[in-house]
């Protein structure tokens, strides 16, 4: 059966590839570095079953001391230039885009047919793993097709990698980070603290009120938490079933939906949600890290607010 | 109750408002907070570490950047801005309302991992949006390219947030249905998504109301073009020492420098 460990490792090698290439790259000024910095990814995807919790966390200090105290940079590997890039595209035209879509038709119709033909019940791939696998799939179909297409050199996919993968620097690894932050927020009681704080603030007797207490919550939560998963037990614990459900008599169905939804709203306007956040504003190679969330905060409030007002409206009709 | 562990929330609000390395910053909360519920620093070091290691499922995605890479190498994102170039009335706003449609929709129906910055945010939508914003607004400074570059990841944002809920076999249908069946209400998956719909369409509104938005100002602060029409006024027919620049839609066949290569 395929599983996931298929897929560790597949992204670890590649990441050690990375290592190596950093290591042997004379012109970069942090190569060791860098080698250092991928070389522990791939030792994290290959091996982090077997060097043990506290293997782990060192490995974890480890990429963080790297990134942290300026150890890692950007490179510059051998790529095109932006004039040899635009006779390509006068010449291949829109046949480009054809290689784009190999990994995501893979994934879709691949997650389609695993899901809803009997091909389902051969049972090869890990349960509820299947898109990660057939993205992968798609990867090495997309790989193979451009290598037979265009007969890159044979080092190029790796190299092209590193130049974005160094791109976007330690921002690769933050969500992984952040989500490990999460965990010990979690078992140091802050949910419960957070509950707490919030039902002390509650009018008493206001429906509408306790209706904007919940919504603001959930956002406030999750900006902190960085993910609405984390705010919506403890929310829901503190003011949506006590109060909201019983209470007041709404409707559990909207104030669970919406409920997440003011979260979600939250999660547009954090750092803390690093992927969505941050990653592409590496990604990007924007100025200012912050630059998406700014453009997210005038869309997140007033759906805040309108999510406020559609529980309000819609649960307790 | 223990209050303590609040200051390591403290500590990441000041780390990020400080805008101080994310990675030191979130090393550091994570220490103080598990030390300041109680543990002792190995077990705070192995808590860690096992849970980036159960998270490790995050670093698949980026898998897709040796495909990636190699298509921009040959020219990708100078075809996605080649194809915006030809059409009559693309605009930055209609580009990014569209992906934001396709982006809920294809989410809606269980799609939300075929899309995505690394997939698709930045070989293709960011520079069709730049391409788009070129023809509106002429060739952009460089606070309008990050502006437009920032839109279109939180396009992919938006789209991506306020579709996939409406997707019953989701995770956070699944939580939700959890969480509540431990008090007893007993919900089916649909009809938890269902109630996603609402918010789903507003959130359509409201941020393809600010892609308009966007698209008005890209517009109205194009540089003045001088000579446009022919009227004394604008500058035609009369030569006053201004040199006329060439029409805007010159630049057409000279590549983009900026902004394009290491985008």
């Amino acid at each position: 059966m395929i599983t996931l460990q298929w897929l560790y490792a597949l992204a670890g090698t590649m990441f050690a590839a990375f290592a190596i290439l950093s290591a042997l790259d004379r012109g970069h000024s942090k190569r060791f570095g860098n080698a250092a910095f991928w070389g522990l990814m791939a030792l994290s995807l290959l091996g982090g079953d077997v060097i043990g919790d506290f293997g782990n966390g060192l490995l974890v200090l480890g990429l963080a001391g790297l990134a942290g105290f300026g150890f890692i940079g950007r490179s510059h590997p051998p790529t095109t230039s932006v004039e040899e890039r635009q006779g390509w595209a006068e010449k291949l035209g829109n046949k480009l885009f054809l290689p784009a879509l190999i990994i995501p038709a893979t994934a879709l119709i691949g997650t389609l047919v695993y899901n809803y033909t009997a091909v389902g019940d051969l049972g090869w791939i890990e349960a509820k793993r299947e898109t990660y696998v057939f993205l992968g799939l798609g990867v090495l179909l997309a790989l193979a097709t451009l290598f037979v297409w265009l007969r890159p050199p044979a080092i190029a996919p790796l190299q092209e990698g590193r130049r974005l993968i160094d791109a976007i620097g330690w921002a690769a690894v933050l969500p992984q980070m952040l989500a490990a932050l999460g965990v010990l927020f979690a078992a140091a009681g802050v949910g419960e603290i957070i509950g707490s704080a919030t039902r002390s603030v509650i009018p008493e007797g206001s429906i509408f009120l306790t209706v904007v207490v919940f919504g603001v919550g959930m956002a406030l939560f999750t900006i902190i938490m960085g993910n609405a998963f984390a705010a919506f037990p403890v929310m829901a614990a503190a003011i949506g079933v006590p109060l909201l459900i019983k209470a007041y008599d709404g409707d559990p169905a909207v104030v669970g939906a919406i409920g997440m939804l003011a979260g979600f709203c939250g999660t547009l306007m954090t750092p803390m949600a690093a992927n969505f956040n941050l990653v592409p504003a590496a990604l990007l190679e924007l100025k200012d890290q912050y630059g998406v969330i700014k453009r997210q905060i005038p869309t997140a409030l007033p759906l805040l607010v309108a999510n406020i007002l559609l529980i309000y409206f819609l649960a307790f009709r | 109750m223990n209050y303590w562990p609040l200051l390591g929330i403290a500590l990441v609000v000041l780390g990020f408002a400080l805008r101080m390395n994310p990675m030191i910053v979130v090393t550091a909360a994570a220490i103080v907070t598990g030390l300041l519920a109680g543990m002792d620093g190995v077990e705070v070091i192995s808590t860690f570490g096992k849970a980036f290691n159960d998270n490790r499922i995050i670093a698949i995605v980026w898998i897709v950047l040796p495909v990636i890479g190699l298509l921009e190498r040959f020219g990708l994102q100078q075809q996605a801005a080649a194809v915006i170039r030809r059409m009559k009335n693309a605009t930055t706003g209609r580009l990014l309302i569209l992906y934001l449609l396709y982006r809920q929709i294809t989410a809606a129906i269980g799609l939300h991992s075929t899309a995505g910055h690394p997939q698709t945010v930045r070989p293709l939508v960011a520079p069709m949006a730049l391409a788009a914003a070129e023809k509106q607004h002429g060739t952009l400074d460089e606070d309008t390219a990050e502006s437009v570059k920032a839109y279109s990841a939180a396009t992919d944002n938006v789209g991506l947030f306020f579709g996939e809920d409406i997707f019953f076999a989701i995770g956070s249908i699944v939580l939700i249905q959890a969480t509540l069946a431990t008090y007893g209400y007993d919900l089916a998956p649909l009809e938890l998504a269902l109630w996603a719909i609402p918010t789903a369409i507003l959130a359509f509104l409201i941020h393809g109301a600010r892609l308009l938005w966007l698209d008005r100002s890209l517009a109205t602060s194009a540089p003045a073009v001088v000579g446009e029409g022919d009227h004394p006024r604008d500058g035609g027919g009369v030569l006053d020492g201004r040199r006329t620049p060439p029409p805007r839609n010159a630049r057409s066949p000279s590549p983009r420098t900026r902004g394009e290569d290491e985008q």
